[in-house]
């Protein structure tokens, strides 16, 4: 009896103990589990720590890059803008040429001759051909009566325009005052109206005038005048005055020496006889 | 390298466009007052493009692009027929007698340039 209840305490002690182990077994893994997830916290902690490390050279690196473009952008705006402006220099650099070679072309064949119709012939060829009129006439003074004689004419007869008196209407105010005439409306003028010319330019060797040059129509595709047909307009009443005038006295004393000598020739053969 | 064989009778013109001819790239100029002058001018040069007037005296342009076209050495040289504003007609029978193009005058240098550019690249590449 008394064996069996030492068994009974026996027992109930190593049952005891092994709910004590049990708890303590349940407490370890309860420990253990607590740690684990620490464990992954922690990690994903870390983890996290990596990512916002790296998302914030990414983005220190997007803005450096950002930065880069931005002043490529910059760049490119200027080479850009530099490029257009080469292109205009370019055009204004053409446009010079192309002015300057008129009025070379100009002053050079007004110059190139001392036969008078000639010089009428080559006035006529710029007044054509550089300035793009279309009707026109050359006026010269005729001392001796104060008369604007047509000397020349495009489009239309010379002996169809009648002379004009200094000081009458534009074309003799021109003459008298020497100061060119532009009208207001120079392209609508479709016909010619020889009292009412768009342009006069006159003709003049410093202050002298002796003629006048008169637009009455342009050319159609002609839409009004630039720089270079007043640079032109300016040549042509200095230049074409000289030509005209010096290629006149030329003409007029070659005459006179024709005569001269015939004359000479005639005394001389008197003399032998 | 290319000659520009120019074709007009008034120096003027002539001087002018000669000027804009040596503005093309590697182009020479050669003159010739009509179209006789300009015939002998075909025959000891040799040329890429001729640039003509149409009103000429000795031998107008019109007769000259005839007998350009008629001649198998010449007939394939492009030609530019330079004429006045409302000259429709100097325009038709000049095309009729196988001009290529025509410039009016006055002259627009650059437009003489890209014309006769286009033309010399054209007949350049079907000589090839
Ligand atoms: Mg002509």
């Amino acid at each position: 009896m008394e064996k069996e209840n030492s068994n009974f305490k026996k027992a109930d002690e190593f049952l005891q103990m092994f709910k004590r182990g049990e708890e303590f077994t349940k407490a370890l893994l309860k420990d253990n589990e607590k740690l684990r997830y620490n464990i992954v916290q922690l990690e994903e902690q870390l983890q996290r720590a990596g990512n916002e490390e790296r998302i914030k050279l990414f983005e220190e690196r997007i803005a450096q890059l950002e930065q880069e473009l931005s002043s490529y952008h910059e760049r490119f705006r200027e080479v850009e803008a530099e490029n257009r402006d080469f292109a205009l220099k370019y055009l204004e650099v053409e446009e010079e040429n192309n002015n300057l070679a008129n009025l070379y072309v100009a002053s050079y064949q007004l110059h190139s001759t001392l036969d008078f119709s000639e010089v009428l012939r080559v006035v006529l060829e710029i007044v054509i051909n550089l300035i793009g009129a279309r009707e026109f006439t050359i006026f010269l003074i005729d001392e001796k009566t104060d008369n604007l004689l047509p000397v020349a004419a495009e489009g239309l007869e010379t002996s169809s325009v009648p002379r004009v008196r200094i000081g009458q209407g534009t074309i003799g105010t021109v003459a008298r005052e020497g100061e060119s005439f532009f009208s207001e409306n120079i392209t609508e003028a479709k016909e010619v109206n020889l009292n009412e010319p768009i342009v006069c330019i006159p003709l003049k060797i410093k202050d002298h005038i002796i003629g006048v040059i008169s637009i009455y129509t342009l050319l159609t595709q002609k839409a009004g005048f630039t720089n270079i047909d007043y640079e032109l307009f300016n040549l042509l009443a200095g230049h074409a005055a000289t030509a005209i005038y010096s290629s006149r006295l030329y003409t007029q004393s070659e005459r006179k020496l024709t005569t001269l000598q015939s004359f000479l020739d005639l005394l001389k053969e008197k003399t032998v006889r | 390298m290319c000659n520009i064989l120019i074709v007009e009778d008034s120096p003027t013109m002539r001087q002018l466009i000669s000027f804009a001819v040596k503005r093309i790239r590697g182009a020479s100029a050669i003159e010739a007052n009509d179209g006789v002058d300009a015939l002998k001018k075909l025959l000891s040069n040799k040329i890429d493009l001729i640039l003509s007037d149409i009103n000429m005296p000795v031998m107008d342009g019109i007769k000259l692009i005839s007998l350009v076209r008629g001649n198998p050495a010449y007939k394939d040289i492009p030609i530019i027929v330079i004429t006045t504003e409302g000259a429709e007609e100097d325009r038709r029978r000049a095309f009729a007698v196988g001009a290529n193009a025509f410039i009016p005058k006055p002259i627009q240098t650059q437009e003489l340039i890209k014309l006769a550019n286009k033309l010399l690249e054209k007949s350049a590449g079907s000589s090839l």
